[in-house]
């Protein structure tokens, strides 16, 4: 048998659920186990599958356990690694095929994934150069330093199709193109690790499990544009990335393929981390740039272009993490394996953070062009407690919803722009009919109201009057002329913003409002909350007819306002009510309504 | 409470005198001491050479930054959109709550400090909840109370 490997999930969602005390109880019951082969213990990034975890897996016999506990370890090495039992109690339960599974690789939400950026990842320890190189890692480096002229290298990008992973989806190849003719040194390579899109965290997890193919990637874009010095602008709340990524870095350059003379090719790069500070805004390329060089991050007017006069006015190639983890597979696989992985126009896969109110949460990769049901309920597994799917937001704040009649839009860039939101990072948050379509409209223009730099009034004042406006509606202050006033600053704003910030706040405003204008209106003129979010708008009661009278509600009201005789209905008191809603989450019949019975409750 | 200069100028040492180098200074800074006291702010406009008014515009511009004490343990509460629609805001209300403050306000006995912040990059273990650097995933009211508690007596027990 080949060598035992187990491979323990330390991305930041499995850490979060103690998986480093798995990782040291494996390691010191292992030093004191007679086996004859030790197992090698890896501490890996991220498997996706984070509302799961911790996750251990084990190699070669392709064992994967969930919701490990440290207490579980003992039972693993006595029962699957010395004797090959399986731990059913551990096993993956599959919500689809409603089955449990042993290997994860069969799980609906791994099978439909296709794996290019994060090909490594929960497969490898991010701080061992070794496990990179042992999975082609530097190939492409080296491959490109000895065989390829630099113009060959734009050309291979450009051809394989790859396009900017984000958010505006511009060309790679073009840009790193245009960046080459101009001969202004020193040129810089800078990696954007901002991350700001609230809901999207693949780029958290590639910079911190696979550090080694940003920095791949980035050295080879040196190469192909002829500069010699790189930034990685990472988030600041991005702890874990940073250090993975420092390390990944020190390694790079003891093994030579960071500093001067890269592998004895003539060629010098290195690269540096800047800790982003903490705006939204620093996100955008222009605003990252003023940030890196010791400025207030606010952007800059779009018609001076950065590859032309980007960090300290000189030509800057800047691209996503996830952009730059997709080139060495290119460089190594060739332009043309990438190009029939996708559709025409959007070459390759995206990676999508699968988060809201779905069953399985995590990232998931998958080809450009998977249609969105497939996307949440193959991959995801449907809605939590089946309820109906409302929307899916995309794009972050910048995007826009999705209603439930295109749930069979194939995903890409330009798909998801024809309706009216955009692609982004690649957040996907799915909501079900609790999600008030309004209060996360609200949401959004609070979320950028605080995040405008303020440079222009239309963003400045402009979101923060759209607020306001939300504000009053959910309140039950709406009044009917709101529409159209919401709609006349959606545009003024658009038109007379300088950055992408400001350009597409509007769109979630104008994404809910086209597709859920009858949910304003009740808002506005019937003065309900459906989906019983805007306690102002919402009111509870027990339906006498359903409620069994277990009680469960009155013992779990924070302010007893709930009556009633055991077995008997009960009843809400409504001046007491507080309208927290843990009497409809507690109900086990159904019988507590919103807002007089417009959403029937579900009794899983 | 006195602000230590020699501490202030250790820091910036770290550093050679490069306007670009600004942000990680104040980064330092704020790590060292829960926040960037004024004193900082003329010691860096005198090494890196670069106006006062904008290390000021620095400090009052990236969020990572804060002007006013911050205090021993820093609660942040994920109120990003995953974790918002997961009911975030019931931590918030219980939070403000239990400890007596509003989101951006420090605890009279200098304890805590609550802070809402979008997306801590754990989406989906939403609601999610840091305290200084422990994440908490899957949160809800009584496991906030669970872990305030925990961080109390903690500090009751000495440390
Ligand atoms: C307000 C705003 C925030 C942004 N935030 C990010 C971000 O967090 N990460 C990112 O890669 N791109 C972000 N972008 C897009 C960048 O400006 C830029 O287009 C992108 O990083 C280019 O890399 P790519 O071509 O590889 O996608 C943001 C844009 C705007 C307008
Ligand atoms: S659009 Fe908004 S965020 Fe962008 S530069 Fe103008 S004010 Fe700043
Ligand atoms: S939205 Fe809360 S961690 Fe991402």
């Amino acid at each position: 048998m080949a060598s035992r490997k187990i491979l323990v999930c330390c991305g930041t969602g499995c850490l979060a659920n103690n998986s480093f005390d798995i990782y040291t109880r494996f390691l010191e019951k292992l030093k004191d186990t007679n086996t004859e082969v030790i197992p090698e213990i890896k501490a890996t990034g991220c498997n996706g599958l984070c509302e799961k975890g911790p996750v251990v897996k084990i190699l070669p016999d392709e064992i994967s356990y969930f919701k490990v506990k440290a207490k579980d370890v003992d039972e693993i090495v006595s029962k699957t690694i010395l004797k090959g039992e399986i731990i059913d109690r551990l096993l993956y339960f599959d919500t689809n095929s409603k089955k449990k599974i042993v290997s994860h690789k069969d799980a609906s939400f791994y099978k439909h994934q296709h794996k290019i950026a994060l090909r490594n990842i929960g497969e490898i320890d991010p701080k061992n150069i070794e496990d990179y190189k042992e999975r082609n890692g530097f190939e492409a480096l080296r491959k490109v330093l000895f065989e390829m002229t630099p113009d060959e290298v734009i050309t291979e990008v450009e051809k394989s199709g790859l396009r900017g992973r984000g958010g505006a989806g511009f060309p790679t190849g073009s840009k790193w193109r245009t960046c080459s003719k101009y001969d202004n040194y020193p040129k810089y390579v800078v990696c954007n690790g901002d991350e700001g899109d609230p809901g999207a965290f693949m780029d958290r997890s590639i910079m911190e499990g696979d550090p080694n193919t940003v920095i791949e990637g980035m050295i080879i874009c040196g190469y192909a544009i002829n500069s010699n010095r790189g930034f990685l602008y990472i988030r600041d709340e991005y702890q874990l990335a940073r250090e993975n990524m420092q390390t990944a870095i020190n390694n790079a350059r003891k093994h030579g393929f960071l500093g001067k003379n890269i592998l004895g090719s003539g060629f010098d790069f290195d690269l540096e981390i800047v800790r982003g500070g903490g705006a939204f805004v620093c996100g955008e390329s222009s605003a990252l740039m003023a940030s890196i060089e010791g400025n207030v991050g606010e952007p800059r007017a779009k018609y001076i272009r950065s590859v032309e006069k980007g960090l300290w006015d000189k030509p800057t190639v800047l691209n996503n993490v996830e952009t730059w983890a997709n080139i060495p597979p290119i460089i190594l696989n060739g332009a043309q394996w990438f190009k029939q992985i996708g559709t025409e126009k959007n070459s390759g896969t995206k990676v999508f953070s699968l988060v809201g109110k779905v069953k399985n949460t995590g990232l998931v990769e998958i080809p450009m062009g998977t249609t969105l049901r497939e996307l949440v309920f193959d991959i995801g597994g449907g809605i939590i407690k089946d309820r109906p799917f409302k929307a899916a937001q995309t794009g972050g704040p910048s995007g826009g919803c999705i209603p439930a009649e295109y749930l069979d839009i194939s995903l890409d860039f330009d798909n998801l722009s024809r309706i009216g939101s955009m692609m982004g990072s690649g957040g996907v948050i799915v909501m079900d009919d609790t999600t008030c379509m309004v209060e996360l409209a609200r949401y959004y223009m609070e979320f950028l109201s605080e995040e405008s730099c303020g440079k222009c009034t239309t963003c400045r004042e402009g979101i923060n009057t759209m607020l306001n406006i939300l504000n009053r509606i959910t309140l039950g202050q709406g009044r009917e002329e709101d529409i159209d006033l919401l709609i006349s600053l959606s545009e003024t704003i658009k038109d007379a913003s300088l950055c992408g910030l400001g350009k597409t706040a509007p769109n979630p405003v104008m994404t809910t409002l086209k597709y859920f204008r009858d949910e304003y209106m009740e808002h506005i003129v019937d003065k309900r909350c459906p989906a019983g979010v805007c306690k102002n708008l919402t009111s509870y009661s027990i339906d006498p007819d359903t409620c069994i009278g277990c009680s469960a509600c009155a013992r779990k009201c924070p302010v007893n306002a709930i009556e009633g005789e055991l077995k008997k209905p009960h009843v809400i008191h409504k001046d007491k009510c507080i309208k927290c809603g843990t009497c409809f989450t507690v109900c086990p019949s159904g019988a507590v309504k919103i807002g007089g019975g417009l959403i029937e409750s579900y009794n899983k | 409470m006195t602000i230590d200069t020699i501490d202030i100028n250790t820091i910036i040492h770290n550093y050679r005198p490069e306007k670009r180098f600004t942000l990680a200074i104040l980064q330092d800074i704020q790590n060292k001491f829960n926040f960037i006291p004024k004193e900082a702010i003329f010691i860096i406009s005198d090494y890196l050479k670069v106006p006062a008014s904008d290390i000021y515009s620095m400090a009052t511009f990236y969020k990572a930054l804060s002007l006013k004490p911050k205090g021993r343990h820093i609660i942040k509460v994920c109120n990003g959109t995953a974790c918002h629609i997961r009911g975030s805001n019931t931590l918030i209300n219980e939070l403000t709550d239990l400890l007596n403050i509003k989101p951006g306000e420090t605890t009279a006995d200098g304890l805590f400090s609550v802070e809402i912040v979008n997306c801590l990059g754990a989406c989906a273990l939403a609601p999610v909840m840091v305290v200084d650097d422990k994440y908490f995933g899957a949160m809800t009211k009584d496991k906030v109370i669970e872990v305030i508690n925990e961080y109390k007596e903690a500090v009751e027990n000495g440390k």
